[in-house]
């Protein structure tokens, strides 16, 4: 039996109808075509298929659709607004925080979160809040440093 | 990696440029100034033409718009290359380096090329084209000296402009010089390049030029390209790699609706629009199988090794090993033992096939796109014309990402089914397919008088790998010896497949040599440091040892429970040095590391952001298979099945790192993707001693390994 959820992404209100439950990955992937939401291990160790669920950050592979009923979601495509880089994106970009790439979207929404929490982290802080995001080219130190920058710039006035 | 022997070539061989008549190429390409280069061996290349001219494995274009195009079969993964690249070319042929555009690995824009491995990139690649970015610049003054007429002499390139050196207004763009050309120029000879004061762009920090897409998203990777009517594979997998399907029972997946079952070619797989309706229909199928067991296993690995490595060959030797033994006064022998690690990308193998009259179009995350090609047209028995490999990310590869597995499979399952196919392994998968860094037994005889000189050498690697082995000290006595490749050719010793990974075998022939020298040291009383200057006789490792222990400072002031290790090594033409400050918790085991000085001699540094972030990210991917990474099986059957067992380097581990290059901008460039990773075992196996009196000699050094070897 087809039942449509409605949902808040990206700032537009969408719906989905379905005929049985989805992850919520795949239906940003396939059905939205927001592949910026990348699979890396499914059982949500990895943290690339990272997206915010009401600035909470959550792990897609993990999260049937109907759970987002409601809700709001914001995947990494949703974070530049009109082709402006985030800040937090820039931040990224300005310490090479970027390897391979597959792992840094789900990167910047674990920070955005992180930062939506606490926007003036220690570096303990830091790391306690990425720890369970992984990275295999070893960019981590860059990472740091771009959420480092991220706070500064909160803490400066800009607005997460 | 046995064919960079063929790759051990400098470009002096290369002829004066002369004009080559290829209509075709150029009509293809359109108008505009053709500059193509060799980069690698010819023979190979010879033997490998297909529909591009085949003398040149590389070419830039420089359209009539004024844009510069880079075609190169070379892939992006993560290294950098598609920025220093970039950065070559910018240099020599005088314009920004935004405005250049990267083609990468597309098997019909590009020329063949074998793939990306092995830290050549930079080294093979670089030279050449740093030729042809020149030689194009001399074609653009030579043709503005025509337009303009002004002698040669008086022209000056910058920016993509010529102008006029005593009048700057009196100037004319690429772009104009280009229109209406159709000049095809291969580079056959010495083109003198830039001195390294004249570079500008090259050596000087540049940002990634795919950083914009990789935040927002937008890069595509082989699992983002999406076609009309696509279907999600699964694929039926044994439970291990010599398992036989006695039985298969397909009527579960009768509930299923709009599923394309396969079932020929010994290949049983469910297609369906949603990977979720995939993947629980492929749980569907009951099967039985027939599987041996098997008593190697990650425990019993090394025994078996030893007991099966096949007979050694002598890749290095001097002196007389018996005078070396009656020299010696102190003997250490050892043995050193290294498992299975994985290459483990985030990206899993993946792919996406369409066929579309009687052409094969792929997208697939691989290092070698061009031998893909041949695999596809061999698998799916279609013309190689008629197969297309298109440019896309790739999420990560560290030598995994040569085996294409999946982009056969994507292949495969397009022709049977009709339909665009995305084969998207699952970490499950990813762990099961992959060609696992080899398993390896090192075993070392060494001698040394009392005051510290190193008298014998007798060295032999198991089923690891040459690469590394070499030792590179003032030893007057020593062999080298190899037994088994490691990796090339079907070996009996390893029980599935298995490859090159990220500096293959360097990192445990590296571990051992390097453990040695400090069990050495501290035989002779001596400080590692002193000792290693003591017996060295290449100038180029001393000095790098001298920078390094400036860099690090002081060691006399530890804290309890800590301590500091060295270790230096070659790869990739580039010489490195690590030294480690380590934390021991003596209780438990658990060594965390500190800090981490790297200092490396790579020649002339093309992008010394991105080299320092290579060396980053080899210290922190290092730290892996030194703590934690070791695949576990039994026979071929692979219980690893994803990261909840199998421990990648996390934030937390994070030592303080700092790196640093020798300015050697007169040499030329080396590798730079791979040397820094070679050190982490020993360094931190030899800080781990100097903090507790535990030697370790089994990698990964698990706290259980570190516990097991405290002395006391």
């Amino acid at each position: 039996m087809d039942k449509a959820i409605h949902f808040t992404l990206n700032g537009e209100e969408v719906s989905f109808t379905m005929d049985r439950d989805y992850t919520l990955l795949w239906v940003l992937r396939n059905h939205f075509g927001l592949t910026g939401t990348k699979y890396g291990c499914g059982i949500g160790f990895c943290g690339s298929c990272t997206v915010l669920i009401d600035k909470e950050p959550v792990r897609s592979c993990s999260v049937p659709v109907s759970d987002v009923e409601g809700h709001r979601v914001v995947t990494i495509e949703g974070l530049s607004v009109n082709g402006e880089l985030h800040f937090l994106q820039e931040a990224f970009v300005k310490h090479d925080a970027t390897q391979c790439g597959y792992c840094t979207p789900g990167m910047i929404l674990t920070a955005y979160g992180l930062l939506a929490k606490n926007p003036d982290p220690t570096y303990d802080e830091i790391i306690e809040g990425m720890e369970d995001n992984l990275c295999r080219c070893g960019s981590h130190v860059r990472v740091i440093k771009a959420i480092q920058t991220a706070s500064e710039e909160i803490q400066g006035g800009k607005k997460l | 990696m046995k064919n960079t022997r063929h790759l051990k070539k400098d470009f002096k061989d290369i002829k004066s440029p002369s004009d080559i008549d290829r209509r075709d190429f150029l009509k293809y390409l359109g108008g505009g100034i053709v500059i193509a280069f060799t980069a690698g061996d010819s023979v190979l290349l010879a033997q490998r033409r297909r529909e591009m001219p085949s003398d040149f494995n590389a070419y830039l274009l420089i359209e009539e718009s004024g844009n510069v195009k880079l075609f190169t079969g070379k892939i992006e993964m993560g290294q950098g290359v598609i920025t220093s690249l970039a950065q070559m070319l910018a240099d020599e042929l005088d314009v920004k380096l935004d405005s250049i555009e990267m083609i990468m690995g597309d098997t019909d824009r590009c020329p063949w090329d074998m793939g990306t491995f092995g830290s050549m990139t930079t080294r093979f690649f670089g030279p050449p084209l740093r030729a042809a970015g020149a030689e194009a610049r001399a074609t653009l003054i030579k043709l503005a000296s025509e337009k303009l007429d002004i002698p040669e002499s008086r022209l000056q390139a910058s920016e993509g402009v010529v102008y006029d050196r005593t009048d700057r207004n009196n100037s004319i763009t690429y772009g104009e010089l280009a229109k209406g050309q159709k000049i095809a120029k291969i580079i056959e000879g010495e083109v003198p390049v830039k001195s390294p004061s004249e570079l500008k762009i090259m050596g000087s920090e540049a940002l990634r030029q795919d950083s914009v897409e990789k935040v927002t998203g937008r890069a595509k990777y082989a699992g983002d390209i999406q076609l009309p009517g696509m279907l999600y594979a699964r694929i039926l997998r044994p439970p291990s790699h010599d398992s036989k399907l006695k039985s298969v029972d397909l009527s579960g997946l009768e509930r299923f609706s709009d599923l394309k079952v396969v079932n020929e070619d010994e290949m049983i797989a469910v297609l369906h629009a949603s990977p979720d309706v995939a993947a629980e229909a492929i749980n569907a199928v009951d099967t039985v199988y027939d599987t041996p067991r098997s008593s190697i296993t990650q425990e019993t690995i090394f025994d078996h090794i030893k007991k099966n490595a096949p007979e050694g060959e002598a890749v290095d030797s001097g002196g007389d090993l018996k005078k070396g033994m009656e020299e010696s006064e102190i003997l250490v022998e050892r043995e050193y033992l290294d498992g299975y690690v994985a290459h483990a990308p985030i990206e899993p193998h993946t792919a996406t096939a369409m066929i579309e009259n009687g052409h094969i179009y792929l997208w697939g995350s691989t290092q070698t796109p061009f031998p893909a090609k041949d695999e596809v047209a061999e698998a799916i028995d279609f013309d190689p014309e008629k197969v297309h490999v298109r440019q896309v990310f790739v999420g990560g590869g560290f030598g995994g990402k040569s085996a294409n597995g999946q982009i056969i499979e994507a292949a495969q399952l397009a022709k049977i089914t009709g339909k665009p196919v995305q084969v998207a392994w699952t970490r499950e998968e990813e762990f099961f397919y992959d060609t696992y860094r080899p398993a390896g037994v090192v075993k070392i005889k060494s001698g040394l008088t009392s005051d510290g000189l190193i008298k014998l050498w007798d060295y032999g690697v198991l089923c690891a790998g040459e690469r590394g082995s070499q030792q590179f000290y003032n030893i007057p006595h020593h062999v080298t010896k190899v037994h088994g490749s490691g990796w090339s050719g079907r070996s009996s010793v390893h029980p599935f497949r298995v490859g090159a990974w990220r500096a293959p075998a360097n990192n445990t022939n590296t571990f051992a040599r390097e453990s040695q020298i400090d069990i050495m040291a501290h035989e002779a009383g001596m400080d590692p440091l002193e000792f290693r200057l003591k017996n060295l006789g290449d100038e180029k490792m001393a000095g790098l040892l001298r920078l390094i222990g400036e860099k690090f400072g002081r060691r006399d002031n530890l804290p309890e429970d800590h301590g500091v290790g060295l270790s230096c090594g070659i790869d990739a033409g580039t010489y490195v040095a690590l030294m480690a400050e380590v934390k021991v918790e003596k209780s438990t085991g658990k060594v965390k590391i500190i800090r981490v000085v790297c200092v490396q001699d790579m020649g002339l540094v093309i992008n010394p952001e991105g080299a320092i972030l290579q060396m980053e990210g080899c210290i922190t991917m290092g730290m892996g298979y030194v703590f934690s990474e070791d695949i576990e099986f039994e026979g071929s059957r692979i219980d690893t099945k994803n990261f909840d067992t199998y421990e990648l380097p996390k934030f937390s581990w994070l030592p303080e790192i700092e790196a640093y290059f020798v300015d050697a901008r007169n040499d030329p460039p080396q590798g730079g993707g791979e040397p820094a990773i070679i050190n982490m075992g020993a360094v931190v196996a030899n800080a781990i001693f100097d903090a507790c009196g535990a030697r370790v000699y089994q990698l990964p050094m698990t706290p259980a390994r570190v516990l097991a070897a405290m002395p006391g």
